[in-house]
């Protein structure tokens, strides 16, 4: 393997790694407060990136430009209606209740939106790459890569990182989210609105699910089946980083990103395997992840 | 009800008579029914683990591993006998859920799970790329075997591999009944009330949920095995994480508190989608969707519940 090939995987690996991130950090963050390890995420990933190619195969011929706010609409939509639509009508009557019903219910509302994007976008790929083109390519280290790749997705990631961690730790909403998460019932006691706080929380990660794809639309072909890889793909980053992780999530999904991104140089077939040996070797020393907190075993 | 025949087991004692006799008056149902039988048994397993309170979302990986036995040896070594692809299938599952149940009955709940489904998603993804072993994503052909030395044609063998089905489906049923009924089974059940107090009369929860983890891998391994040989043919997506997700599913859908949900689940979750397929083309995955989460909502004990509700109703409720 020669620098060239090195630095090309390195790009590569960000460029994933941002757009995993993101997923990943909705998926998290739906954990970390509800306790609901949401199996619909990969589906709103996916409805985000085809909407998201709707609305800018509709505006480019307006203008090239509109595009950009075109994918932010696309995911802010999908998060509202469909995130909240689960939430309230699927979560919400089942709280209290068993964990693999939650669970399940998630399940279900991924099978009826695999089935309705296909009933919708139909099975022929889709490709709207005009945000891609827009915006030039760039070098770095004498390695040209598109700037939409390299720039604007670790941007918006490290955004949504430095976002989440002001918010969560600076704003009131999201100290009333921790106070939540922390102890429901007290929190309930002092004026909380529980419910609220799982409403809004779980429409910011799907958002967050749907960014990811509305970003990623542009780099690639949309496909049937894509929803069920990220849905498996995010869940193996945010447990190897450890459930309701934020930083680590962002760390892991850069270790994943280059990893895979050297593997597929050096040894292809391997590339999807990747993720998920890690994740089964790092949950065997650490079930609770790379950067989780020791939770004590009821035994 | 010591004594009595319960009411479970009289509708699970009609359901496996209509599946030996029915599909003898519509022979489209032969192959219907024995998927019913085969998904059924691989759903054993999973309401074994959740008696427990466990729930593994990776069990496809058993699934799988009896497929590709029966895969490989159809590709290798050729030829093949129904009776030792079974065998096969359920001795490679039960090992490999041996040493993957080495690993995962350390822990429990969302790390059980996930472990699980870590698991289950290496062997996919080894299954999808070690494309000279397993010809990748298109799957490997099974042959149609013979039986006992038999061999059949097409016709009579959707009715013999229905039978062999149907016999190893009422000897599971009856099996798992007779062990969650033994003690052994009554401790897999405590791990799920109280794990502590096992514990403490000097039991090892751990070895009680690798028993019940190896049981369950074995009937998972021997359910793919048939689901391959109805089929002819294992593929990768047998182990993919949405076939774990629907084993779940029906076993819900089923009821989980009783053996014979496994059953009443696999039927209600096949018809749907040999129907709706049939008749409502490619909406089959919306409908199942909608039906889960009726069942989820409104019966979450699933669907052999709601005769016991019933029941529980006309005897003015308790």
């Amino acid at each position: 393997m020669n620098s060239t090939l090195a630095i090309l995987a390195i790009l590569d690996g960000i460029s994933y790694a941002a757009l995993v991130f993101l997923v990943s950090v909705g998926l998290s963050l739906i954990f970390g407060v509800l306790r609901v390890v949401n199996v619909a995420h990969g589906s709103l990933y996916a409805f985000g990136a085809y909407l998201a190619a709707t609305f800018s195969l509709a505006i480019a011929p307006i203008s090239p430009w509109l595009t950009y706010p075109a994918l932010l609409a696309a995911s802010i939509v999908i998060g509202v209606v469909c995130g909240g639509f689960i939430e309230r009508f699927l979560l919400r009557p089942l709280s209290g209740q068993e964990d693999v019903l939650q669970l399940l219910i998630t399940f279900a509302a991924f099978m009826i939106m695999d089935n309705l994007q296909r009933l919708i976008w139909g099975v022929q790929p889709i490709f709207a790459a005009e945000p891609l083109r827009l915006l030039p390519n760039v070098a770095v280290f004498g390695v040209s890569y598109t700037s939409y790749q390299v720039i604007l997705l670790p941007g918006v990631a490290l955004a949504t990182l430095f976002g989440l961690r002001y918010f969560l730790r600076r704003t009131l909403l999201g100290a009333v989210i921790l106070a939540v998460t922390e102890d429901r019932e007290a929190s309930t006691a002092i004026g909380i609105d529980a419910k609220r706080v799982y409403f809004v929380t779980f429409v910011i990660g799907a958002s967050l699910a749907a960014l990811g794809g509305a970003l990623a639309s542009p780099t690639t072909s949309l496909v049937p089946g894509m929803g069920a890889d990220m849905i498996v793909l995010s869940f193996a980053v945010a447990a190897t980083a450890g459930l309701g992780q934020i930083e680590g999530t962002a760390l892991t999904a850069l270790m994943i990103g280059l990893t895979r991104a050297f593997v597929i140089y050096l040894q292809p077939e391997f590339e999807v395997l990747v993720p998920y040996l890690l994740m089964v070797l790092v949950l065997l020393v650490r079930p609770f992840g790379l950067f989780g907190a020791v939770q004590v075993r009821k035994i | 009800m010591s004594g009595r025949i319960k009411p479970v087991t009289t509708i699970a004692l009609i359901f496996f008579l209509v599946s030996a006799v029915g599909p003898l008056l519509v022979s489209s149902w032969a192959t219907l029914f024995a998927l019913i039988l085969a998904k059924g048994i691989v759903v054993l397993g999973i309401i074994l683990l959740l008696q427990a309170g466990q729930v593994s979302f990776g069990h496809a990986m058993f699934f799988a591993t009896g497929a590709y036995t029966a895969a490989f040896w159809g590709k290798y070594v050729g030829g093949g006998d129904i009776v030792l692809f079974i065998a096969l299938g359920g001795i490679t599952s039960a090992v490999f859920g041996l040493i993957v149940g080495l690993f995962v009955v350390r822990y429990r709940e969302i790390f059980f799970g996930m472990l699980n489904l870590a698991f289950s998603m290496v062997l996919w993804s080894l299954l999808e790329k070690m494309f000279h072993y397993t010809n990748g994503a298109d799957g490997i052909r099974v042959p149609r075997p013979a039986l006992l030395g038999l061999s059949f044609t097409p016709e009579t063998f959707q009715y013999v591999i229905l039978y062999v089905s149907l016999l190893i489906a009422v000897v599971a049923f009856y099996g798992v009944q007779r062990y969650l009924d033994s003690p052994l089974g009554h401790m897999l059940r405590a791990i799920k009330s109280n794990e502590t107090r096992l514990e403490y009369l000097g039991t090892s929860a751990r070895r009680v949920l690798l028993i019940g983890y190896v049981i369950s891998a074995f009937l998972g391994g021997i359910g793919g095995t048939l689901v391959a040989i109805i089929q002819q043919i294992a593929t990768p997506e047998f182990g993919f994480w949405t076939k774990s997700g629907e084993f779940v599913f029906i076993a819900i859908l089923g009821g989980s508190a009783h053996a014979f949900g496994a059953f009443a689940g696999a039927a209600m979750f096949e018809c749907v989608r040999f129907y709706a397929a049939a008749h409502l083309a490619d909406t089959w995955q919306l409908i199942l969707g909608v039906v889960l989460i009726v069942i989820i909502l409104y019966a979450p004990n699933g669907l052999i519940a709601l005769r016991q509700r019933y029941g529980q109703a006309k005897q003015g409720g308790h």
